[in-house]
């Protein structure tokens, strides 16, 4: 092939041409993530909620009711009680409701925990828009002390007419070590909006 | 880098100059010393791995627990599959890359020979890595905990709830994932520069064609699985929630960015294959293959079909029903173009002149066997029997159809093929004769069972299951011991060829077409070969 | 009394079982019949010969005692007790499943629950009907397809092979062939998916459901709970399931009993004792209850890792993922009442083997009457009656250890997961006595919190049991108020 004079060249070319490939893949691992969210946001696909405060509803759609239902999950590690104050509640879409729910500490020492939230069918996610929710942000009990936590949402009108029922889910986490590690080290800490 | 071939072109030179002892195998740059390297430590790793499993055999052979505790035990099935994908069929189909791909495009050596002797050595080290977790779970003090995760080390299990271990395992994967794309960008390269005069890419023998996707995809995910187990890294150690609920991460998250690397990967794992059995089936028929332009469209359109179907091995993570019909239909769409590979390879026999040596056994077991893999993979894409399917033995039997049967028996038609080639000798006929047989009978007595243990419900990496199984695992067992001992035979087969000991090996023992340039070299094929490009008609 | 009875043949072995009417309740339940004969004697060591040993005293529950069973010998008739010994050979085997499925009767083949050992099981709901039948539907496709293809090698194998045809022919490229070949294929497929989307879509609509139960993966057990039912918009029942089988019928260390660990087949024949039952595995301490004919919603989530719960004669499978609820349903028809078991199939880490699920369908009426016996429960608060003594104690605290502590700590205390009781200063030490009640009540590192799953009856005698087993001779006695303070 000594009639190619510029064989290095073309080869070297050719090499760096997938080397950038493998970075830019290697790269796109990572662009999964939020790439993940936004299909996710869109179909409801792991049936999460939004994570920060919807806009207020405009319409409510008389014509239907949907059946929410609460359900709570507390972490193994987690020292609290945690129930909603009403199992469920039947609403029109577009009309907002407040529901309260109950948060015990039973540890001696202040617990500081992060409610994920999590509703199924999965495609109702999305028409479930919270105005204000304690899953927001963390929440912190003194050892012994108890709260009610509200949250307040409607359904988007636009919610399928299928849907007839769906089921809001709480899984409480118990998140002190980590807030004491990071307040140690300030850490990458993806996800920190809840 | 580029340091290539180009500074042997001056000097005619052959055997003299190549360098002797541990020197010539730690320090080479020859594409044929470095597949010969690749060849032995795959097969030394499908032992090893065929061992493990061994292990896992021996513990389902009865009811109860016997052998090793469960904690072991999935310690066994985790490394099991690790080493047989990473270690066994990926650097055997390197190997056989290494070693053919410049004879067969008429190029003097792969076009970065020194990566090429540096993504092999990362290998070794990789492994020793991987598998010293293992001897110091079964040995060490303390007896610390192997990964245990599964071979697809799901989060949370292998991160919050992995092992110290883990670490480990990361670093190994990342260590095997750089070879693997160092493996396939000099293919790519080598494929896209270094070709004879006159071989234009359609003119390519199946086997490149099939590697030179198989690199595309090789580059295109093993870099997303580096950065799969990254994230891994950083949830356990540095404080992000990528795949932790806790800190608003998603568990099934890490499923979908393992399994975009995951479902190319299987096909990583088998297209090479086509490659061997489309290069061996029309030298034994006597006909040129049937349909190569086809062949060619239906292996790239399997490449790119392969990336959306990933989530067809998470039916039951609970997506909307959108998203498992989108997977559902996808998945079956990608039987077309496998079936029309199996319907080419037909009609490359139909009408012959059908002669049986070891290479054609093999491959013809390949495809009846792959079919068979096949075929299972068309029900599991029915979703709502895959829900039944899915993470039981069924599933185990269908990976291992098209994996063992599939994959590990090409790799074997291609040595059985090649090795007269390789060493200058042909593999003696009785002990191959004895390897095919028992491996034929055995692998199906090992992996035809599971069919009906899955479906009759056994969960997949169970130590132990409820009585209905006991009986079908008791056999599974008997073939699986059979199955390895049948590939110590093949040891013997590989020594020998490598200790010159048998007849002879002719230029080209099979009569293989002219076009197929790696059989106009001499045999064994001298240590620099068309160092002068061949002319292409 | 057996209503019916019978066996089925697969290429290894046999497997059987009766249909009948429990005598306590009346209600017709399905009780596989153990096949030890196959399993220990004759498959896996096939010295002696085929023995066919069905005893009414393999049959576990109120069967065990019924006088009423008869069952089929081999020779034809019914009688207490079947047993039929041969020599082993292809032959004989066959004409004996030939024979004992003659016995069987035709007329049962509807028996469409049956335990399968080599297929998908049909299941007890039109769900698991549906992906029965769609299963059986691609099996025949894929048969075909197998059939044909195989059946063109084969061909071609043996009739161009070079002895036949010295002179190959010479065509590499058929367009017709080609396209033909993609074409039928794709509309086979199309044809695949039409009813599979259709039941796709009948398994998605989980809309108006009576009951709602949530089901909760542990590491290594199940919990349920009992949400909505009908008009009760709150239940409050709520309670782990544990497996049953006791650890010492499944640890086994390597060939101490020998290379026939069950015994041969010339010194099993005629025994009755079962090794290991056939629910070996299978059964939990506490079933989930649910009412046959009502639509039953699960609620499916994890504490730790990703488990799944599959129970395949309902045709359900749903990961259960921490953090996150998926959902699914059944609705077992009136009639399908009895006990049905499930696994779960995602690893989940050492025991993932060892956390089934039982689930006990009942007739409405029945489910009522057990549902409010357990809400009742629930709301008359944990039960604090001391122990009268010791022994008491430890009776309560060695059956909890064995469910809820044996996996990690050890049948025996010697430690696994968990560290060792025997001799250990937690388990001996009085100083200890607080922190080791507080370890087992709020967790500790990998140790999980037990305060949900045991009551502090249970809590006190387990902790009593673990100071006094095993030579951990403390004389200590731990009763419920000292738990619950």
């Amino acid at each position: 092939m000594a009639e190619q004079p510029n064989l290095e060249d073309r080869i070297s070319g050719t090499l760096k041409k997938l080397l950038i490939a493998s970075v830019l893949m290697f790269g796109f691992g990572f662009a999964l993530v939020p790439l993940y969210d936004v299909i996710c946001d869109v179909t409801g696909l792991n049936g999460k909620t939004n994570s920060s405060a919807a806009a207020e509803s405009k319409e409510v759609d008389a014509s239907r009711t949907v059946r929410v239902q609460f359900v709570t999950q507390t972490n193994a590690d987690m020292p609290w009680e945690f129930r909603p104050e009403v199992r469920s509640v039947e609403l029109h879409p577009g009309e907002i409701k407040l529901v309260q729910f109950f948060a015990k500490n039973e540890a001696a020492d202040t617990v500081i925990g992060q409610a994920i939230p999590s509703v199924t069918p999965g495609v109702a996610a999305s028409y479930l828009k919270k105005t204000q929710c304690f899953c927001f942000n963390q929440q912190t009990l003194a050892g012994g002390k108890s709260m009610d936590m509200p949250v307040i949402f409607y359904l988007d009108p636009a919610i399928p007419k299928h849907i007839t029922e769906l089921t809001l889910s709480y899984t409480l986490y118990n998140v002190t070590e980590r807030e004491q590690q990071k307040s140690k080290d300030v850490a990458v800490h993806r996800g920190s909006q809840f | 880098m580029t340091a290539t071939t180009a500074e042997h072109h001056d000097h005619h030179d052959d055997h003299h100059h190549a360098p002797h002892g541990l020197k010539r195998w730690l320090f080479s740059t020859n594409h044929k010393d470095i597949g010969t390297l690749y060849l032995w430590f795959s097969f030394a790793m499908f032992l090893v791995g065929g061992l493990l499993a061994l292990v896992i055999r021996a513990e389902l052979m009865y009811p109860g627990l016997q052998v090793v505790d469960p904690e072991f035990f999935n310690q066994m099935t985790t490394v099991h599959g690790l080493v047989m994908v990473f270690g066994a069929i990926m650097p055997a189909f390197v190997g056989l890359a290494n070693w053919m791909i410049p004879l067969m495009i008429g190029a003097p050596d792969m076009a970065l020979p020194r990566m090429n002797n540096w993504s092999f050595w990362i290998l070794p080290f990789a492994f020793s890595i991987l598998i010293g977790s293992v001897l110091m779970s079964a040995f060490g003090a303390g007896h610390p905990s192997a990964p245990n995760f599964g071979w697809t080390f799901y989060a949370p299990l292998s991160t919050t709830y992995g092992p110290a271990s883990t670490d480990l395992f990361i670093l190994s994967v990342h260590m095997m994932g750089i070879s693997s794309i160092m493996g396939a960008i000099n293919v790519v390269v080598t494929v896209f520069n270094l070709r004879a005069p006159g071989m234009t890419l359609m003119k390519m023998p199946l086997f490149v064609w099939t590697w030179l996707i198989t690199a595309f995809l090789l580059i295109a995910v093993m870099p997303v699985l580096a950065g799969a187990v990254t994230m891994m890294l950083t949830d356990r150690h540095f404080g992000t929630d990528f795949f932790n609920a806790a800190g608003g991460g998603d568990p099934v998250l890490f499923q979908h960015v393992f399994w975009f690397f995951g479902h190319p990967e299987v096909y990583i794992m088998i297209l090479p294959s086509f490659g061997i059995v489309s290069s061996i089936i029309p030298v034994f028929a006597r006909k040129p293959l049937f349909g190569y332009a086809s062949m060619v469209y239906a292996t790239a359109s399997i490449a790119l079909l392969s990336f959306v179907v990933w989530a067809h091995h998470m039916f039951t993570v609970g997506m909307p029903l959108a998203g498992t019909l989108f997977f559902m239909y996808m998945t079956m769409l990608i039987s077309v173009p496998t079936g029309v590979k199996v319907f080419n390879w037909i009609a490359t026999m139909w009408r012959g002149s059908l002669t049986f040596e070891l290479p054609m056994k093999w491959a013809l077991a390949f495809v009846i066997l792959f079919t068979c893999g096949g075929l299972s993979g068309l029900m599991l894409a029915i979703t709502p029997a895959d829900f039944q399917y899915h993470d039981t033995y069924f599933v185990v039997a269908h990976f291992h159809y098209v994996l063992v049967s599939g994959a590990v028996f090409s790799i074997m038609a291609a040595a059985y093929y090649w090795l007269p080639k390789w060493s200058g000798v042909m593999p003696n006929k009785i002990l191959g004769e004895v390897h095919f047989w028992f491996s034929l009978l055995s692998v199906n007595l090992l992996f035809f069972p599971m069919h009906f243990v899955g479906l009759a419900g056994m969960p997949r990496r169970y130590a132990d299951y409820a009585l209905q199984f006991t009986d079908y695992n008791f056999w599974i067992s008997i073939g699986a011991f059979w199955f390895g001992a049948s590939q110590l035979i093949f040891l013997a087969v590989a020594v020998l060829c490598c200790m010159k000991k048998g007849e002879k090996a002719p230029m080209n023992p099979w009569n293989a077409p002219e076009e197929d340039l790696e059989w106009t070299v001499p045999s064994p094929a001298p240590f620099h070969t068309f160092d002068t490009p061949p002319v292409i008609k | 009394m057996i209503e019916s009875y019978r066996l089925s043949v697969s290429l290894l072995g046999f497997g059987g079982s009766c249909r009948l009417v429990n005598p306590m309740t009346e209600r017709r339940e399905r009780y596989p019949l153990l096949r030890r004969g196959f399993y220990h004697n004759e498959l896996h060591y096939g010295k002696v010969g085929v023995t066919i040993s069905i005893n009414p005293e393999t049959l576990s529950g109120p069967f065990a005692a019924s006088k009423n069973l008869r069952l089929p010998t081999a020779a034809g008739a019914w009688g207490k007790q079947g047993a039929y010994a041969m020599p082993s050979t292809l032959f004989r085997r066959a004409a004996t499943a030939l024979t004992l499925l003659m016995i069987s009767g035709v007329g049962l083949a509807s028996d469409w629950t049956e335990r399968s050992d080599h297929n998908l099981r049909p299941g007890v709901t039109p769900i698991s009907q549906d992906v029965y039948d769609l299963h059986m539907a691609i099996l025949y496709v894929v048969s075909a397809i197998g059939i044909l293809v195989f059946g063109l090698i084969m061909y071609s194998v043996f009739a161009h092979r070079r002895s036949k045809r010295p002179k190959p022919a010479d065509f590499h490229e058929h367009v017709f062939l080609e396209i033909l070949w993609t074409v039928i294929p794709f509309f086979i497929l199309v044809g695949m998916t039409i009813p599979a989307t259709k039941v796709l879509i009948r398994m998605d609509d989980s809309s108006a459901s009576e009951l709602v139960v949530k089901v909760t993966g542990y590491r290594w057990k199940w919990s349920y709970e009992y949400l909505t039912y009908q008009d009760d918009n709150n239940v409050g029942v709520n309670f782990f399931s544990n497996l049953k089988t006791p650890a010492e019928q499944f640890n086994r260390p390597a060939l101490e009993a020998g290379l026939f660990p069950y015994g041969t087949a010339a010194e099993n024949y005629g025994k009755d004792a079962p090794e290991k039952d056939h629910n070996y595995m299978l059964d939990v301490d506490k079933p989930l209850y649910i009412p046959s004919g009502v639509k039953v919603r699960f609620l499916i989530t994890s504490d730790d890792v990703i488990h799944s719960f599959y129970m395949p004669d309902f045709g359900l499978k749903k990961d259960a993922i921490p953090g996150f609820v998926n959902e699914v349903w059944t609705n077992v028809p009136v009639g399908n009442e009895g006990t049905y078991y499930g696994q779960c199939a995602e690893l989940c880490g050492k025991n993932h083997a060892f956390m089934p699920i039982e689930v006990r369908v009942v007739a409405q009426d029945e489910f009522d009457g057990w549902l409010a016996a357990e809400k009742e429960k629930a709301a008359s608060g944990p039960d604090l009656t001391p122990f009268s003594s010791l022994e008491s104690a430890l009776e309560l605290g060695q059956q909890k250890y064995a469910a809820s502590c044996a996996l990690c700590h050890g049948a025996n205390g010697e430690g696994g997961i968990g560290p060792a009781f025997v001799g250990s200063e937690m388990a001996t030490k009085p100083e200890h006595l607080q922190e080791h009640i507080d370890v087992l009540v709020n967790g500790r590192n990998a140790m999980p919190s037990f305060k949900a799953q045991l009551t502090p009856r249970d809590i006190a005698a387990v902790i009593t049991y673990e100071r006094n087993a095993w030579g951990n001779d403390t004389g200590d006695l731990i009763q419920p108020a000292d738990i619950a303070k």
